[in-house]
């Protein structure tokens, strides 16, 4: 056994990828005020991880994350259909939508998957403690498999985000103007959450819904809290997302606990911090008013 | 944007006028926001569009624009459609479209104005900040321009989106209500500032509210209310019986003899 597929290097290795993807994509989507579609995103793959399954055979591997991310942004493209008909707000289109390809996944699965490792546990909470049991060998070296395509989202996320930093800013802060200035601001928006829904269909087995949703929004909205331009919020954001694994996964052993959850727990802390920082900052210069702006998103 | 898409726009149709708009119908849904509109503006004069709310003077700047979809009609800028005069058009959205708490600082949403010159993946240089720095002065806010935008106050942040539409120079600038929520000092320099963009020779459009100012302020009115009421040189556009036709009952406050001179 190599070091790389060592349990506690595994999944602490496999949290930090996570935990850096998703508070990558996620700045961007909590700066839109968006958080929301975190939540119907991660949910609405089920029904995409349960249709590949069924079309393929597939649990995991680039068809099955490509196709299963297709259902996410499916979910997205129905939540503006209902939006643009103005008879409902987004929140409500996004109530609206997610539960129902939600349930018809969890159906799906019930019915054709019983004995397939998919079910509604793992979906919730993961099972980060065994990420290091499923190997797969590259170049020799023993590889835990949900480490590896994590690396590898994490990669193609940080390019995406690299070439198209200046329109993502553009079309996050003032979609009229990126159109105005011919900039396709719907394409790069797409594009920005079809890699949102890839990164959370990889990120499924190994970490579940609730802690991607946790990584997308908690660490982007503690980072807004301290910083004055995006670079370093991102930074920051990628930063504490990925302590939060080693220091989740060192309290879930000390006091035995869910591993997920205290990965969770510790962004909610930092949340806390960044939220206290704030304030004592807004106390010092004199600013009563310091306190009288929330980060623009509710986590989940 | 150098794909002509049909014989029509190869021409240029009506070059000699600034903004040429015709039989344009904009529709949410089944409520009509701007019906069969016919409207002139000649370069170089300073034009205020007026009219209640629900008027659709924001949604006629959009759709100059191309930003809302047009149900019937076309606009031409000095002779041809929008997206092939997108460098020689600044627009100054509303104040409130966009969220002020926004992690980025005053010269880098000037910045911004460049990104069209700029493509899809070439990052802002030297020359882009300088360039951004030159507009800020032009408002006189290059002092605060390493400023986090949330710190700046209204009637500063109004200043920093003017900047951004003149960045690269346009010969037409439509603004939408620059005017609203600052305090009159602002409001001052920004009006003293768009009489010497008129000076020296653009075009300026202004949605405005306030019906109290529109005849010191501009030279050229556009009425508007669902339908085009009056346009043209103020002093023939500005008449009470326009006036009442425009806003319906709503005028009483300004009849003919409070009219402020």
């Amino acid at each position: 056994m190599t070091w790389l597929a060592e349990p506690s290097v595994a999944i602490v290795l496999t949290g930090v990828m996570v935990g850096m993807s998703a508070a990558l994509l996620g700045s961007f989507l909590v700066l839109r005020g968006n958080s929301m579609l975190a939540d119907a995103i991660s949910h609405s793959i089920l029904f995409g991880i349960a249709l590949t399954w069924l079309l393929s055979g597939q649990t995991s591997g680039p068809l099955q994350i490509a196709g299963a991310a297709l259902s996410g942004v499916f979910a997205v493209y129905l939540i503006e259909l209902l939006t643009r008909t103005q008879r409902l707000r987004d929140d409500a289109a996004i109530g609206l939508v997610f539960p129902a390809l939600f349930s018809i996944g969890v159906v799906l699965i019930n019915v054709y998957a019983r004995d397939v490792h998919l079910d509604e546990h793992t979906v919730l909470l993961g099972e980060i403690g065994f990420v290091w049991l499923d190997t797969l060998a590259v170049a020799g070296i023993e590889v835990p498999r949900a480490t590896l395509t994590m690396a590898v989202m994490l990669v193609i996320d940080a390019l995406f985000v690299i070439a198209f930093f200046k329109l993502l800013k553009l079309a996050t802060f003032d979609r009229d103007l990126a159109s105005a200035l011919g900039l396709a601001p719907g394409f790069i928006l797409y594009a920005h959450l079809t890699l949102l829904s890839g990164t959370a269909v990889a990120a499924f087995d190994a970490v579940g819904v609730v802690l991607f949703i946790t990584f997308v929004v908690v660490p982007p909205a503690a980072a807004f809290l301290l910083t004055r331009a995006l670079v370093p919020m991102i930074l920051l954001a990628m930063f504490m997302a990925a302590l939060s694994a080693p220091v989740g996964y060192a309290l879930a052993i000390l006091w035995d606990v869910s591993i997920s959850g205290m990965m969770a727990l510790v962004n909610g802390f930092f949340l806390l911090i960044a939220y206290l920082l704030r304030w004592w900052r807004g106390v010092r210069a004199g600013r009563a008013e310091a306190l009288v702006q929330p980060p623009p998103s509710s986590s989940a | 944007m150098s794909e002509l898409v049909s014989e029509d726009i190869k021409e240029p149709h009506e070059p000699a006028l600034a903004l040429h708009v015709e039989d344009l119908t904009v529709s949410y849904g089944d409520r009509p926001a701007l019906w069969d509109i016919d409207l002139d503006i000649p370069p170089g004069v300073m034009a205020g569009i007026v009219g209640p709310n629900g008027a659709g003077k924001s949604t006629l700047l959009k759709a100059i624009l191309g930003l809302v979809p047009i149900s019937a009609g076309h606009v031409r800028l000095f002779g041809h459609p929008y997206r092939m005069q997108r460098r020689r058009v600044g627009y100054v959205p509303q104040r409130s479209s966009v969220d002020w708490d926004f992690p980025t600082s005053a010269v880098d949403v000037v910045t911004m104005g460049l990104y069209g010159e700029l493509g899809w993946l070439r990052w802002p240089g030297r020359s882009e900040r300088d360039r951004a720095l030159r507009a800020l002065d032009q408002v006189g806010m290059e002092a605060l321009a390493d400023r986090q935008i949330s710190e700046l106050s209204g009637g500063q942040q109004q200043r920093v989106f003017i900047a951004r539409a003149l960045v690269h120079k346009p010969d037409i600038l439509l603004l939408d209500e620059p005017m609203a929520g600052v305090d009159a000092t602002t409001e001052r320099s920004i009006i003293n500032l768009l009489r010497q963009l008129r000076e020296a020779g653009q075009t300026v459009v202004v949605v405005h509210h306030d019906l109290q100012t529109v005849q010191k302020y501009f030279d050229w009115l556009v009425l508007l209310n669902v339908r085009l009421i009056a346009a043209g040189p103020r002093d023939e556009v500005h008449t009470a019986e326009n006036l009442r036709r425009t806003y319906g009952g709503q005028i009483a406050l300004l009849d003919d003899n409070d009219r402020p001179a």
